[in-house]
């Protein structure tokens, strides 16, 4: 521990006893902050693993099939079929404020209603497997917005957790002991300092009263 | 709110054909300079999701890295059509090691 390069005078350990209470108030504060901050990457944690396992296995599936597809049909007729798509995805992206971690929220507006506008071809000369892969995935798309959300969320939480962490260890480590140790020598100093300012009146006073005797 | 945000997936033609079907815009590529310029570009274009399959996201760590602490866009891996290869997961417990200090997950 490292005691401060001050000055021991009243004026810096009264500024210094301020410090050393705002640092200890802001400690408590964000070990707090860091403590609800852990509790809510629980739980988001959670749903993202369930989460992103039901999404790979949704993909995994709408994989198998998409692959049957592209063994049967020919990869012209299955890229001219997907190649105009009727439906389309916009999103609207909003903000969430979690202890101020400040998470993006998604919500998905399609352009068409119809859910069997994710059909773009006629079904003549594609195979079945095509309409199983589409299908699949149109199924899992609302769990994969909701991931894509989630997953950004546990990494900017990650981060600020990282960060609030570094900060409370470096105040109840390095600062708070730093600010008491340089407050106790602070006060050492000065009350050394009051006694040898007694003890050397005293000296003054008996010398003055010695010299006092002697004239008389 | 400006313009509505935009959905992108990344990845080989057979593995995110699929996609265009639900209206997102794909992209096919599979060089590593021309996904990291892509990503970029999206970025700056407001898409605010990027599906990326795992292989092509291999290629390209970095790029997706440096987008990790920003809100927009927050790229999301997933299964290319060989198969899943656990790189999804693996970010996920990354995450819990970097805010707990260490995989509590298993």
């Amino acid at each position: 521990m490292a005691r401060l390069n001050v000055n021991p005078t009243r004026m810096e350990l009264s500024k210094l006893k301020k410090k050393l209470q705002s640092a200890r108030r802001g400690h408590k504060l964000l070990k707090d902050k860091r403590d609800e901050l852990m509790r809510q990457f629980m739980i988001l944690i959670k749903e993202n693993r369930q989460l992103r396992s039901e999404v790979e296995k949704a993909i995994g599936e709408s994989n198998r099939y998409m692959a049957v597809a592209g063994s049967v049909m020919q990869r012209e007729v299955l890229e001219t079929a997907l190649m105009l798509p009727k439906q389309e995805v916009e999103l609207e992206v909003s903000e969430k404020n979690v202890m101020s971690v400040y998470i993006p929220v998604f919500s998905p507006k399609y352009r068409t209603d119809d859910t069997n506008d994710i059909y773009s071809y006629g079904t003549a000369f594609t195979s079945i497997d095509l309409d199983g892969a589409v299908s699949s995935l149109s199924e899992v798309f609302p769990k994969m917005i909701r991931l894509a959300e989630i997953e950004k969320a546990c990494q900017l939480m990650a981060d600020e957790i990282e960060k609030t962490r570094r900060r409370v260890n470096a105040l109840e480590h390095i600062m708070i002991p730093d600010y008491e140790e340089t407050i106790k020598y602070i006060t050492m100093k000065l009350s050394e300092n009051e006694r040898s300012t007694t003890t050397s009146l005293m000296k003054v006073k008996d010398m003055v009263l010695k010299q006092s005797h002697d004239f008389n | 709110m400006s313009e509505p945000y935009k959905t992108a997936v990344i990845g080989d033609t057979a593995s995110v054909s699929g996609f265009a079907a639900l209206g997102l815009s794909v992209f096919r590529e599979t060089e590593p300079e021309r996904i990291s310029k892509l990503i970029n570009r999206l970025a700056a274009n407001n898409f605010a999701v990027i599906y990326i399959t795992e292989p092509a996201a291999a290629l390209v760590g970095d790029t997706i890295k440096k987008y990790r602490s920003s809100p927009l866009p927050s790229i999301v891996l997933i299964p290319a059509i060989e198969g899943n290869t656990g790189d999804g997961m693996r970010a996920l417990h990354e995450a819990v090691e970097k805010a707990v200090g260490s995989d509590i997950l298993n």
